[in-house]
């Protein structure tokens, strides 16, 4: 067995030093009618590395890869090119297998990149601070949530209609337990995101209200209006982004007044991964709000010989020393994509990710041009960056969707899917267009959605 | 201060008076191969990028509704070369398995099989997307069956939930399956009894589900106080949550007694499965009474840890939990066909908790601990666990003559030994060892963990190292805990060698700063 080093004479040596009979003397303290006798049954034997990758092989190869198609699909994960040197820089040992750097002086490497990767996204969202990262952008939303509580002591929070369904499901169901009252609403089907009905659900005892920038219909608006209304009712303003490239054209989230800006950071170094491991954003615009703030996060410090160095910080915060009066049960956070979203970003810099949000809303712009000539087919949003919502006559958009992919394109997420029952969504595509799209892409798209929607009527 | 002492320790460079290193400084604060890194901050420029995308068109009409970013956003960049040479020389400041032995109790850093990465990167597992057309991925969710499956095979429970995106995730989805239970037989309990040396992870999930949270306490032999666990059981308690094998490295002998005494009070049992490892393929945790567990896949099944994650942390759960285990869950129908169940699937759905994250869990970590899986087999895996155990004992038995070890005589440990820092000299302590062992070229074991010991050292060897590297530890380790005895005032300013000193973490909470200034 390829990854075993003891040989038996190892074996039988130690088993001598310890005074053991056998290995199983090592197990006298399982009960002996919870011992299994032998390899257990329903596990085939061990393979070799050729073996194995058939196997998996097999598997990968009953998958429509989205690099090998027009590919339209987004509403929280997006498909960019990641350049070759990420994945090389991943994949280098000392970041892969090392662990979360509780010995600091052997883990510089590690801790300044988590400090590299914390003024990124800071920046980036227009905010202070950011953590270290959490699990991704639906459990950074629900984190965002509590956070306020903690800071404004009410228990009510007001999410906005146009909030990714899956994001406001987790919220709803952690709220379920904690005992937090959630509003929540369906999305206006308008051009522009409907600021006026969330303003008014903001009340006295509203702890924040979620805004969803870009929304889940691609659109996007001036949120400077709801930080004003949340503020004055002493509410704090949560801002999710689930595409951190279009923070390359439009404007952060903080100097709108976000209070807490959380998202997904899949986008940048990721990869789609069939949904994770994916990547949490998470920042405060406010410094005073640093200690309530979950996860782990990494400061700037000096060693015993003056040199600066990093460290893990304000750990008072969390689980292993507080148990249960911590911020969050969170432990791990998603250290490796962190590296992968750091090093993508610094590739990129100032200029290549304005340049990368330009060429995304370049293509956008195009698409949408081209798809609203195809008969049937409305586009809903005025404004937009990479993503937008389309109103097709004929079949419901899920069937059309199923229709697409049979004719080897994937042509986007039916609204259906996300919101099950809301008869007006039914007929909603979302269609998400990256630099990764061509025209040709475009073209291809048009034309079988214009032959699916064709063959209802 | 550099001749050899008694323990043997024998600096070779010259150390000077005040304890640091001498030797000449160099012009670029460079050791040869210790080579010192910037910040990207302090090296990248706003006008550099090592990507070729178009040049921005400012003529072109957009569609951003006026919302242009106009100001600079601070962020820099390098080209390819010098990203790549930036976080190369930042990765050799890092200790990682590959580079060493790495005995981090609780944490099993154990070798991280690169056919995991290779297939993890089959563009057919690595390039789809999670909302995709269910007939456009049916290998991806035969993938996530598959897995889950065997983790249901190998833990002899009925069900799985395979959403959770961590081991702290997973104890969370358990906690609120129990919690779900209970309000569905309309039977409000508030209180989640969890043993004085669990993982800080235990209550602070009970607490995050608005459990209060109590301890229970161990006896001196390091194992969970069963008379007082029975003694605290009524109406009031939801569920116990116990380690198995323990973080004392034990295992819990009475955990089936536990469990009925759990089950006959109206409670639930949760197993933190942070050390399967030491009995995968050697016991089934269903064949003890257990209703819920999580599986730390970055632990038992080998996926890499990433210097923090990700993680992935399926939970197993019994036949009176599975009907509230979270959305969205994989099903197969008779057609063969793999299909999701999420929320519009109002009958089968059943009383489900509900979603916990946005897409159905770690893809990317599914691949890989399902090709470990098929690697090591049925016959592989119990040698695992079986080489595990072997190891931690070889370490505690080769050890306890000179250092601590509180329950060394409660019998064999499973895959980790613990140590205290009893009798060391007055001033030094286990933070001083540690350190002392990052010096000698190992990661060093956990330290101050479990709280049930003082001074705790809790040593995981995993099944992956050899009998040579186990034994030069034990030399290595023997020699450290010797000067601690002996009092060695020199491993107070250890470590000597390593890319930085000691770091002073009292004056980064102080004053944080958490992001580049500038």
């Amino acid at each position: 067995m390829r990854y075993l080093p003891l040989t038996d004479t190892d074996r039988q040596a130690m088993l001598a030093t310890i005074g053991a009979a056998s290995v199983d003397d090592l197990f006298v303290d399982v009960p002996e009618v919870a011992r299994l006798d032998g390899p257990i049954h329903g596990l085939p034997m061990h393979a070799s590395e050729m073996a194995v990758e058939r196997h998996m092989k097999a598997l990968a190869a009953k998958n429509l890869v989205a690099g090998e198609v027009p590919f339209f699909l987004g509403a929280g994960a997006y498909r960019h090119h990641v350049p070759a040197s990420v994945d090389t820089i991943i994949q280098r040992g000392e970041f892969l297998t090392a662990y979360t750097p509780y010995q600091p002086e052997i883990a510089q490497g590690t801790l300044q990149v988590l400090f590299e990767f914390q003024t990124q996204v800071a920046r980036l969202y227009g905010c202070a601070v950011a953590n270290a990262s959490l699990y991704d952008g639906s459990t950074a939303c629900w984190e965002a949530v509590a956070m306020a509580t903690r800071i404004t002591r009410r228990s009510r929070a007001v999410l906005s209609g146009a909030l990714h369904p899956h994001y406001a499901q987790v919220v709803k169901t952690m709220a379920h337990f904690t005992g937090d009252t959630i509003a929540d609403a369906l999305p206006a089907i308008t051009p522009d995101p409907e600021l006026s009905g969330l303003i008014g659900r903001i009340d006295e005892d509203t702890a924040c209200v979620v805004v969803q920038y870009p929304d889940i219909l691609g659109r996007i608006a001036d949120l400077t209006p709801i930080a004003e209304a949340a503020h004055a009712k002493g509410a704090l303003l949560v801002v999710v982004n689930t595409e951190p490239v279009a923070l390359g054209a439009i404007k952060s989230p903080g100097e709108m007044g976000a209070d807490i800006v959380v998202g997904e950071g899949q986008s940048l170094g990721v990869g789609l991964q069939f949904g994770g491991p994916y990547l949490g954003l998470f920042a405060v615009r406010d410094p005073k709000h640093v200690r309530q703030m979950p996860g782990r996060l990494c400061g700037e410090t000096t060693d015993a010989e003056g040199k600066r160095g990093f460290v893990l910080t304000l750990s008072t915060r969390e689980q292993h020393i507080r148990r249960e009066k911590a911020t969050s049960n969170i432990c791990t956070n998603s250290g490796l994509c962190a590296l992968a979203f750091t090093a993508h970003m610094t590739l990129l810099g100032e200029k290549g990710l304005r340049q990368l949000a330009a060429e995304n809303h370049r293509l956008a712009c195009l698409a949408a041009d081209r798809l609203a000539k195809v008969p049937g087919v409305k586009v809903l949003n005025n404004a937009f960056f990479n993503e937008f919502t389309l109103m097709l006559g004929g079949k419901p958009a899920r069937e059309i969707i199923r229709d697409l992919a049979d004719r080897g394109v994937l042509g986007g997420v039916s609204l259906g899917r996300l919101y099950p029952g809301v008869a007006a969504l039914e007929h909603a595509l979302l269609v998400a267009v990256t630099e990764t799209t061509t025209e040709e892409d475009i073209e291809r798209l048009a034309h079988e959605l214009e032959a699916s929607i064709k063959e209802t009527v | 201060m550099n001749a050899p002492n008694k323990s043997g320790w024998k600096p070779e460079m010259q150390v000077a008076e005040d304890g640091f290193l001498g030797g000449p400084v160099t012009t670029t604060g460079n050791r040869a191969l210790m080579l010192e890194e910037p910040l990207l901050f302090e090296i990248g420029r706003a006008e550099v990028t090592g990507v070729d995308l178009p040049e921005v068109d400012a003529s072109a009409a957009t569609r951003l509704g006026g919302l242009e970013r106009a100001d600079a956003i601070g962020l820099v960049g390098l080209t390819e070369p010098e990203t790549v040479r930036h976080y190369t020389r930042l990765s050799r400041q890092n200790y990682g398995i590959d580079l060493g032995f790495f005995p981090l109790g609780s944490c099993t850093m154990k070798h991280n099989p690169r056919l995991n990465e290779k297939m993890a990167r089959l563009p057919g597992f690595a390039d789809i997307h999670p909302l995709a057309p269910q007939n456009a991925v049916q290998g991806a969710l035969e993938v996530v069956h598959q897995l889950g499956g065997w983790l249901c095979t190998l833990t002899g429970m009925p069900a799985v939930a395979m959403s959770p995106k961590a081991g702290a995730h997973g104890e969370l989805c358990g906690i609120l399956a129990i919690r779900a239970a209970h309000e569905a037989r309309g039977d409000a309990r508030e209180v989640v009894l969890v043993p004085e040396s669990a993982h800080g992870t235990n209550p602070a999930t009970a607490a995050f589900a608005n459990y209060r949270v109590e301890d229970i306490p161990a006896t001196p032999e390091g194992r969970v106080d069963v008379a007082a666990l029975k003694a605290r059981l009524g109406p009031d308690v939801a569920a116990v949550m116990i380690t198995n094998p323990n973080t004392c490295g034990l295992f819990e002998k009475d955990f089936r007694e536990i469990a009925d005494a759990v089950h006959a009070a109206g409670g639930y049992v949760y197993c933190d499965g942070a050390n399967f490892n030491a009995i995968v393929g050697k016991v089934r945790p269903g064949d003890l009474g257990v209703d819920a567990m999580h599986i730390n896949l970055h632990k038992t099944f080998s996926t890499p840890h990433g210097g923090g994650g990700p993680g992935s942390g399926p939970v197993v759960l019994s036949e009176a939990l599975a009907p509230y285990a979270p959305l969205p869950f994989i099903r197969q129908n008779e057609g063969g066909e793999f299909y999701l169940v999420e929320e519009e699937n109002r009958e089968e759905r059943g009383p489900s908790f509900g979603r916990m994250t946005a897409f159905h869990g770690q893809m990317g970590m599914f691949t890989r601990a399902l090709t470990y899986m098929l690697s090591h087999g049925a016959d592989g895996l119990k040698q695992v666990a079986e080489d595990a155990v072997l190891n931690a004992n070889y370490i505690l038995r080769s050890m306890e003559d000179i250092l601590h070890a509180p329950f060394a005589s409660s019998g064999p440990c499973m895959h980790e030994a613990l140590f205290g820092d009893k009798d060391f000299t007055e001033g030094l302590s286990t933070l001083d060892v540690a350190k002392g062992l990052i010096d000698e070229g190992y990661h060093p074991m956990t330290v101050y963990f479990p709280l049930v010991v003082h001074g705790a050292m809790l040593v995981e060897p995993t099944e992956t190292e050899s009998k040579a590297a186990i034994d030069q530890f034990i030399t290595a380790f023997r020699s450290v805990v010797t000067r601690a005895l002996e009092g060695d005032e020199a491993l107070k300013q250890a470590p000597y060698y390593a890319p930085r000193r000691r770091l002073d973490e009292t004056a980064a909470a102080r004053k944080p700063k958490l992001a580049y200034e500038g």
